[in-house]
């Protein structure tokens, strides 16, 4: 009994001991979400979010932490998703080659206070997904799952296009230090923004070392006729046509009265 | 970008100019009232070029040219310009073409290749159609300026299609024939419908003019009724399979476009047929055109995106 007794203690003492080398204790991350439920209506025409947040130091932080660097990653819901190229056949462009991307984010933001190069070494970039080259995008190429290389012309356009149309971004000065230890940084929401939850994802490096990440999320609906009619078209897609077709004779049976006789 | 006059289409999944979606709404409306057509051939294009999927633009138009046929056709009634044997043995062929149509329109887009086949069916069709009507407009004009008295059309000389079996008598019409190729036309207008988004009035009436001898008095108010229960049928059929069809894009349109087609109607009236038909073949074979060279010149970006299922 007493042996036992001792042995676990022995082992807390030993976690203990090993927790100071896990730099996380030192400092914690405190976040908040300007809004936790931004609702889209018919006339939504984009919006930003503001994130801000404090890093809370306790007596383990060491004297030499000057200066941090956060790193702020937006992940929306995921989707399948087909990237495909056009190629030239029989003197006319047709879509010949295609990949599909499974489960990644239909919207997937990465703010910093600083170059990514700056924050951290390309290790632990890659480790902890910084950057838009950095997050995995699992593609089906033939039988395999895999992430490729950044530079694969698949992966490189669908990056690119998604961050034309605003739905993916990457913005190295977005993240700003009001204090020290205090920060904020805007998420823009395109109007297009995909509906769902949306995971924030806070990670805080010094002097190029992981200390300490935190989580948040908000969510994205969309209320109103046009949510109605959206879900209805989906679930419903025979009363949905049936309404629409009620829809085409209501207004063409009215025009033919108004218009009746000139 | 004006959030006040942008609304947000629900399916097509994009915010627009309302304004904008209403005046291409009423000049497509205008243009169809003028010729007397559905007008679907241009307000899809218009559409796809306005950066709707056109996907969505042929689901939504569909709904669209039925409320104009729906006015159109009452109208007809009324003057007893429709023949009813005749249009209901058209939709026979109609509604089995419009199934087969949105059946190719689903298989095409799970194979990435449905943009590509809307694409190859506007150049073909409106180059050909267009072609040989602004063709026929232009001698018809030129015969009228010369004073060549143009010959009625010979009642009695009968082509290989008044040869067929199982023929029908179309009291209304006054004509005699059989029913194979006037389920044939049926079936062809309704797959091209469901297809391209289009009514297939520009095509339909000609083809009972010139193949089945269909009286100009009861042409265009049959075409109509044609069109009209396969767009219906069109639009529940893409309601179900692809949910594309856009309820909010097509009450806009159907606002615009019936107004339109009022004013294009009195203007219409004041233009002489041949100049009317020469006017209607320059413009689909444009359209037809700026269908073409957007196939063959490098697109802007070879890569595109589409979503394939959202798991949540």
């Amino acid at each position: 009994m007493m042996t036992r007794a001792l042995a676990i203690a022995w082992i807390l003492v030993g976690l203990a001991a090993a927790l100071p080398a896990a730099p996380a204790s030192a400092e914690r991350l405190i976040v908040s979400v300007s809004n936790h439920r931004v609702t889209v209506t018919p006339n939504y025409s984009g919006e930003e979010l503001v994130l801000f947040g404090s890093v809370e130091k306790d007596a383990d932080t060491p004297a030499n932490r000057a200066s941090y660097d956060l790193v702020v990653t937006i992940i929306g819901p995921r989707a399948d998703m087909v990237t495909r190229r056009k190629e030239r056949r029989f003197g006319i462009w047709i879509n010949a080659d295609y990949r599909q991307f499974l489960q990644v984010p239909s919207y997937l933001a990465v703010f910093a206070n600083r170059p990514l190069d700056d924050v951290a070494a390309a290790e632990v970039q890659r480790r902890q997904q910084l950057g838009l080259n950095n997050m995995i995008l699992t593609q089906r190429v033939g039988p395999d799952y895999a992430d490729v290389v950044p530079n694969d012309p698949f992966r490189s356009a669908f990056v690119r296009l998604r961050r034309e149309s605003g739905l993916y971004r990457e913005d190295t000065s977005a993240v700003t230090f009001l204090t020290p230890t205090l920060f904020r940084t805007g998420i823009p929401l395109p109007a297009a923004v995909p509906i769902g939850t949306y995971e924030v994802e806070i990670k805080l490096f010094s002097n190029g070392m992981f200390i300490a990440k935190t989580e948040s999320a908000f969510e994205i609906v969309k209320v109103g006729f046009e949510q109605f009619v959206a879900t209805n078209a989906r679930q419903n897609g025979f009363i949905y046509g049936l309404i629409t077709t009620a829809m085409a004779l209501m207004s063409g049976w009215m025009a033919s009265i108004v218009f009746a006789k000139d | 970008m004006r959030p006040r006059v942008q609304i947000y289409l629900p399916i097509a999944d994009l915010p627009v100019n309302i304004f904008l979606i209403l005046a291409m709404g009423a000049a497509v409306g205008f243009v169809s009232g003028m010729f007397g057509i559905g007008g679907g051939f241009l307000m899809t294009p218009l559409l796809i070029f306005v950066g709707i999927a056109p996907a969505v633009a042929v689901a939504s138009v569909a709904s669209h040219i039925a409320a104009s046929s729906f006015s159109g056709a009452i109208a007809y009634w009324r003057r007893r310009a429709i023949d009813p044997a005749l249009a209901g043995v058209l939709l026979c062929g109609g509604i089995i073409g419009t199934a087969l149509g949105v059946s190719t329109f689903t298989l095409m887009r799970s194979l990435g290749q449905l943009d590509l086949m809307i694409a190859l069916s506007y150049v073909a069709l409106l180059t050909t159609v267009g072609g040989v009507m602004a063709w026929e407009g232009l001698r018809a004009m030129l015969r009228t300026r010369r004073g060549v008295v143009i010959p009625a059309r010979r009642s009695g000389s009968h082509g290989w299609i008044h040869g067929l079996p199982l023929k029908m008598r179309f009291k209304r019409s006054k004509i005699y024939l059989s029913v194979i190729p006037v389920v044939v036309i049926g079936i062809f207008i309704g797959f091209l419908g469901a297809v391209m988004g289009i009514g297939g009035g520009f095509i339909l009436v000609p083809l009972m003019i010139y193949l089945l001898r269909v009286p100009t008095s009861t042409v265009i108010g049959t075409s109509m009724v044609l069109t009209l229960v396969t767009m219906l049928f069109a639009t529940v059929l893409h309601a179900i399979t692809n949910h594309l069809v856009d309820a909010v894009l097509a009450l806009i349109l159907m606002a615009g476009g019936v107004t339109g087609a009022q004013f294009g109607a009195r203007a219409g009236a004041r233009i002489r047929g041949e100049q009317l038909r020469l006017l209607l073949g320059l413009l689909i074979l444009a359209v037809g055109i700026r269908f073409a060279v957007e196939l063959v010149l490098r697109p802007e970006d070879l890569f595109t995106i589409r979503e394939t299922g959202v798991t949540e």
